[in-house]
């Protein structure tokens, strides 16, 4: 079949043929083009809620394409290089979590750096997959995590022979890339399958001069948030596929969790984003690159703020950094990085990705101006010179290597009891303890919890973070294995 | 508030005369609008900031529009410019340099320029073709921009105000309206930034909006608050000036150490022998004083 060209959007081409034709709807949804529920006509638009419509034929099903969706699956894949693209509904999450089902069965070792996004180490309690950790390096000036070093991977290969497959961040959240390429080839060397995590790398697929992407580097499968630098609505995602990989199976996979009732406002959303960035990209993320790159150079010349960029690259654990991502390491003006997150919004009006202990993440994308980034940069000059105080007594240590003891399906399926947070000292945790975001897990089902963990907790609570995972909403107690 | 709305009608009068009529929209509210006959449209162009169009009418003159939006207009301007600079400096004792953030139509400036002690005034204007613009069409304002001891800067204000400390002895924030370009004008880290560029007895005068249309009200409640967490001196004071938005206009005057009224040096003023036609230092007192909902409504951001 002849491929179709990058300037189509067949999704919204036949929604716009399926509105023109002004179909009686004796099918879901209730709302009837709207006209059951004014007062959500009134909040979202007509237009809207007029293409909030159910599977049929000439839309297509998402659980078994053949038509249209197939069509933008197929342009999909051509605009990001892959074998084959999947749309999916249920964001990122259920894209990284089909990439391990699809990969790990029960029992089955999968190698990864701790630094995971909850959602792969979710899918292991799901499928009785077990964690091989590779301790990410760490930056101890800015207390964040990097990439994983080459000669850690190497050896995690090595006394792993059984591993089905090794995960990468493709960047961090901060924008840090490991060697993807040197790990594809050491882990195609023993069989095993390369997974991408790359829900904060869409861009690397359009714009130049930019790390490279998953599938270029011969990874088997990728998950791309197409909703973050992409700009389609939120909840929106493609998985990627490469070479050696069954479409067939891994729509099966897919299937297993995903919804039966797909939102044509988020598949149509993937598909005219799909365009822009085939048509636009390389000249929007250049623009979002020079936007970061003015902002550092800004933010540097304040002073005690640390933009940091490319300057950090070391050829191993940064082998190559996202210029498009601004962070800055917040703790020599005396507050950590949640606090200037804080106080930007309550004060300046002024809403962050996120703040960590030590750094703030401002997200720049396609739909940004100069004259907002010149705010950022303004509001942190005068938070400095408002707040700025001794750093004594700021914790910047951001990564615990964890002490896994036993897998996350066996543990967070045991027997457990609820104790106060500073008597699980030694115990078992059976649950998740993150903050949100970055949703990085500080402790992950079946590891050990320690002193160390416990103050981590006590004092990222005192900081104002916001944490999730445990049953207990206040976070004062943890579930442990009996 | 981006509309600019012209409203051709031709009719016929008596005597079979043709005769049109164009009308310019300024939009207050999505209910509300201010209808002026236009005789006929001088300029019109979009920058790379905004788009600019200058208007000539019976009533009030020529009027300086952008982006849709009213700025000024030749008949009612003075009202605007001598309330927002003879304020502060009849009441500072010894003004040397100043800032004005906007303003490059010169109107702020041509008041300034009447002080001889003043050394040096900084605009901070980012668009150099409103600076052309009204220099072409509006010289008997924007021709003050020639005076020696202007510097004209065409750069972002927030990104100007970030690199200076301890700079001036006035600054006066002359922005347009608060949902556009401008934004960036009416925030804390801009306030927070003039602060830090003052003397340690500076003053601060900004355009405050008006407080009676709900949506400019909650603006300039919004204004007060964060000029109020930054300065410790914060009083408002009000001007009528009818081609704005229900014509009652409010500005900030944010100090320091000087008191907008107990530190008022009538006399001194008046020796300096300035010509003003709505400014008078009689009137100093009175616009300090504003109608109980007006301080109700800043009140209500000052606890």
């Amino acid at each position: 079949m002849e491929r179709l060209s990058q300037t189509r959007a067949p999704i919204y081409e036949a929604l716009e043929r399926f509105r023109r034709n002004r179909v009686v709807p004796f099918d879901v949804p209730g709302h009837k083009h709207g006209r059951g529920n004014p007062e959500l006509v009134e909040l979202l638009g007509e237009r809207c809620v007029s293409i909030d419509v159910n599977s049929m034929k000439p839309l297509d099903n998402l659980c078994h394409p053949i038509s249209v969706i197939k069509e933008a699956e197929e342009l999909a894949a051509d605009a990001f290089g892959a074998e084959h693209a999947f749309l999916m509904v249920g964001g990122t999450t259920s894209a990284v979590q089909t990439m391990v089902l699809a990969c790990c069965k029960k029992g089955d070792k999968i190698i990864l750096p701790r630094n995971v996004h909850r959602s792969v180490i979710n899918a292991m309690v799901l499928c009785g997959a077990k964690p091989i950790y590779v301790n990410p390096d760490v930056d101890k000036e800015l207390g964040i995590s990097l990439g994983m070093k080459k000669t850690d991977v190497e050896e995690a290969i090595r006394e792993n022979p059984d591993a089905v497959a090794v995960f990468v961040n493709n960047p961090t959240y901060y924008g840090i890339c490991s060697d993807l390429k040197a790990i594809v080839k050491m882990a195609h060397e023993k069989g095993m399958k390369v997974l991408a995590d790359e829900a904060h790398g869409t861009h690397f697929y359009f714009g130049r001069d930019l790390p490279v992407s998953a599938m270029e580097a011969g990874a088997d499968i990728a998950s791309v948030s197409m909703h973050k630098s992409g700009g389609s609505l939120t909840q929106s995602s493609f998985l990627l596929t490469g070479k050696n990989m069954n479409p067939g199976y891994i729509r099966q996979i897919i299937n297993l969790t995903q919804t039966t009732s797909a939102s044509y406002l988020l598949l149509s959303s993937l598909d005219i984003s799909r365009r822009n960035l085939a048509l636009r990209g390389e000249s929007s993320f250049k623009m979002v690159t020079d936007l970061a790159e003015y902002a550092r150079e800004e933010i540097n010349k304040i002073g005690d703020y640390y933009a940091f960029g490319r300057e950090m690259v070391n050829g191993d654990s940064i082998y190559d950094f996202d210029p498009t991502k601004l962070s800055i390491h917040t703790l020599d003006i005396g507050l950590a990085g949640i606090e200037v997150y804080d106080i930007l919004r309550d004060e300046y009006d002024i809403q962050i990705e996120f703040g960590d202990l030590g750094n703030i993440l401002a997200y720049l994308s396609i739909g940004d101006r100069i004259r907002e980034v010149e705010r950022l940069v303004t509001a942190l000059a005068d938070l400095r010179r408002r707040y700025k105080k001794d750093k004594a007594g700021m914790l910047s240590q951001e990564y615990i290597a964890p002490k896994v003891v036993m897998t996350p399906q066996d543990s967070f399926y045991a027997e457990k009891e609820s104790l106060p947070l500073r008597e699980t000292k030694g115990r078992i945790c059976s649950e998740f303890v993150m903050c949100y975001p970055p949703g990085i897990p500080v402790l992950a089902p079946g590891e050990e919890i320690t002193d160390e963990i416990i103050d981590y907790i006590v004092y990222a609570k005192e900081k104002g973070c916001s944490m999730t995972g445990p049953e207990d909403e206040k976070i004062e107690r943890l579930n442990v294995l009996v | 508030m981006y509309l600019f709305d012209k409203d051709i009608n031709l009719r016929t009068k008596k005597g079979n005369d043709l005769q049109m009529e164009m009308w310019f929209s300024d939009i207050h509210t999505d209910g509300v609008k201010l209808s002026i006959r236009i005789e006929e449209q001088l300029f019109s162009a979009q920058s790379e900031v905004q788009r600019i169009d200058v208007l000539e009418s019976k009533d009030f003159g020529k009027i300086l529009v952008v982006d849709g939006d009213l700025m000024l207009t030749e008949r009612d301007e003075f009202i605007y410019h001598e309330m927002i600079a003879h304020v502060p400096m009849a009441v500072h004792p010894s003004v040397k340099e100043v800032l004005v953030v906007g303003g490059g139509d010169g109107g702020v400036v041509r008041e300034l320029i009447k002080y001889d002690d003043i050394e040096k005034i900084d605009v901070v204007e980012p668009d150099p073709l409103l600076v052309e613009v009204c220099r072409k069409y509006i010289p008997e304002i924007a021709n003050s921009l020639t005076d020696a001891r202007v510097n004209i800067f065409h750069e972002d204000g927030l990104r100007f105000i970030r690199s200076k400390g301890d700079a001036y002895d006035l600054i006066i924030i002359d922005s347009p309206n608060p949902f556009g370009a401008g934004e960036g004008l009416f925030t804390k880290e801009f306030y927070g930034n003039c602060y830090n560029a003052l003397h340690g007895d500076g003053i601060m005068i900004n355009q405050n909006e008006s407080p009676f249309y709900t949506e400019e009200a909650f603006q300039c409640q919004r204004m007060h608050k964060r000029i109020v967490e930054t300065f410790p001196i914060c009083r408002v004071y009000q001007a009528h000036i009818p081609s704005y938005p229900s014509g009652h206009w409010l500005f900030g005057f944010a100090s320091k150490k000087y008191h907008p009224l107990d530190d008022l040096d009538k006399v001194a003023w008046k020796l300096k022998g300035i010509h003003t036609k709505y400014y008078e230092p009689r009137l100093h007192a009175g616009v300090f004083a504003l109608p109980a909902y007006v301080e109700e409504l800043l009140e209500d951001v000052e606890r």
